[in-house]
């Protein structure tokens, strides 16, 4: 969604927000230098990494279970890979600058082939 | 009716808080505005008035719980001196940023070190670009209404920033004076009722406050801030002017003190404007056109209004009660100097520093200033554009 930027006299006093949420619209995915790959094939769905994921970036399905990352919102903290309790971790960090151009498929399979 | 009382200026300050009756003070003792929140708490205590009165740990915290009050909605005050306004630096910004309309009586004083407990505006006037407006009284009364007139300064909703009214330390503070205390209900009356814009509060209409703004937001939302904090110097006028009405003590943007035909004028602020008057009584009655321009707001400075008060001097000396600090004088000077930069009456202009840590300053000492004032008109010539009051030591 592309914000609308206001004026400096159109724009509300204190810099207060009405419209609450509006923070979807700022991509803090853009700082990333390391993304967290998910390995759906060891993930247990204990949540954890949904629990302590800062910045509300692990996506939830319909079922209530974790469904991957939402990588226009995750700033690359590796929390989620932290706190991941399986042996081995079904969360891995990747630079960035090795995931540029990769489907999330190669991804897996790079991080989690080994 | 109001009744004529002798008290100090910090007691004028903490009637003026008791009939305000705010949501919410959070304060932190510091010399020599502590009598304030210390009358406050008795009153509370008394039962006279219904303020939730934080008690907090430091200045900074003081006026972290002001902010985190006022953004809730609350109608909200402080007092605080020196260190402590120091201290709350950080928290006057983002008060001012986020468009809090606290009020807060300052009673002024030096700064360490070396460590000094007295008056003078070294506290204030670092603050001076915080985006709070200033408001200097001269005396206790002035103190007492102008905290009344600055609630509703503040919260007008075209200006909607946080405020201060300053006292000078000691001078003023611990002094007794009588002056008059007006009636609860007519002090209630004036002020109303505060409606906050948007309260945290209020679960109706969910608002964010203290979000942040990156470089494609910020600039705007300071300019916002900036015009707010213009639109005060009409309000302050306007309030003044009702104040007046209701009270019969009319204020506006700076006072002038036998200023229209004035030929030698001080410009100063604070308690020394007291001394000046008196000194200015006895020149006129000598036949010397002396005449006193007394700042009254300080921020925004009202600059235009101040040049066109002064178009009459043929010379002028700005009295400042803090170091200039490396600048081209003192902030007064700076700002006057400045005003007259634009008119077509460019009077010979020189700076004095007086009163650093509650340095005594006399008739004599103010009479000395208008004497070089003559001299520098007769001569044609400054010889010193900035000088000292009451220093030991000549300054050179
Ligand atoms: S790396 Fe950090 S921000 Fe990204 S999903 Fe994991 S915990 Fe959330
Ligand atoms: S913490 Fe690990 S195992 Fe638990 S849900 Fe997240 S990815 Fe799956």
């Amino acid at each position: 969604m592309a914000e609308k930027l206001l004026n400096w006299d159109e724009v509300l006093i204190g810099a207060t927000i009405k419209d609450p949420g509006n923070s979807k619209s700022y991509e803090t995915g853009s700082w990333r230098v390391e993304r967290p790959v998910w390995n759906p094939d060891t993930c247990i769905q204990c949540m954890f990494c949904w629990v302590y994921c800062p910045d509300s970036s692990i996506l939830v399905d319909e079922n209530g279970k974790m469904a991957g990352i939402d990588y226009d919102h995750c700033k690359g903290c590796g929390i989620c890979v932290e706190q991941c309790p399986t042996k081995p971790k079904s969360l891995k960090m990747i630079l960035e600058s090795e995931a540029k151009g990769k489907t999330l498929k190669e991804l897996r399979k790079e991080a989690f082939s080994k | 009716m109001g009744k004529k009382v002798a008290l100090t200026g910090n007691e004028a300050a903490a009637h003026a808080i008791r009939q305000i009756n705010p949501d919410v003070i959070a304060a932190f003792p510091i010399t020599p505005s502590t009598p304030i929140p210390q009358a406050v708490a008795q009153f509370i205590a008394d039962g006279l008035m219904d303020t939730e009165l934080v008690t907090v740990e430091s200045e900074h915290s003081a006026m972290s719980a002001c902010i985190g009050a006022a953004a809730a909605g609350g109608r909200v005050m402080t007092a605080t001196s020196a260190n402590g306004y120091a201290l709350m630096w950080e928290m006057l910004y983002i008060a001012s940023g986020m468009r809090l309309p606290i009020v807060m009586s300052v009673v002024a004083r030096a700064l360490s070190a070396p460590l000094n407990i007295h008056g003078d505006h070294s506290d204030i006037m670092g603050g001076r670009d915080t985006g709070w407006i200033q408001l200097i009284a001269e005396n206790s009364q002035e103190a007492y209404d102008t905290l009344i007139q600055a609630v509703k300064i503040a919260e007008h909703k075209d200006v909607m920033t946080p405020a201060l009214v300053a006292q000078d330390g000691f001078n003023i503070s611990h002094a007794i004076e009588i002056w008059e205390l007006e009636d609860d209900n007519k002090v209630k009356e004036f002020i109303g009722d505060y409606e906050p814009l948007y309260p945290l509060l209020n679960t109706d209409e969910p608002i964010t406050h203290g979000a942040w703004a990156p470089p494609n937001w910020y600039f705007e939302h300071k300019m916002n801030q900036l015009k707010g904090l213009l639109n005060a110097k009409d309000v302050v006028k306007q309030v003044g002017k009702e104040f007046g009405e209701a009270f019969g003590r009319e204020y506006g943007l700076y006072e002038a003190y036998k200023l229209d035909d004035a030929e030698y004028v001080i410009v100063a602020a604070g308690s020394v404007c007291g001394t000046t008057k008196d000194v200015v009584d006895n020149l006129r009655e000598n036949g010397v056109k002396a005449g006193l321009l007394r700042i009254r707001l300080f921020r925004p400075f009202p600059f235009g209004e101040i040049a066109e008060a002064l178009q009459s001097a043929k010379a002028i000396a700005v009295l400042d009660r803090v170091s200039p600090a490396g600048a081209q004088g003192g902030p007064l000077f700076s700002e006057v100097r400045s005003a007259l930069y634009d008119t077509s009456t460019r009077a010979p202009i020189i700076n004095y520093t007086y009163g650093l840590g509650g340095r005594d300053t006399q008739p004599k000492h103010i009479n000395s200033v208008y004497e070089t004032l003559k001299k520098i008109v007769e001569t044609g010539k400054i010889e010193k554009q900035f000088d000292c009051l009451n220093l030991r030591g000549e300054w050179r």
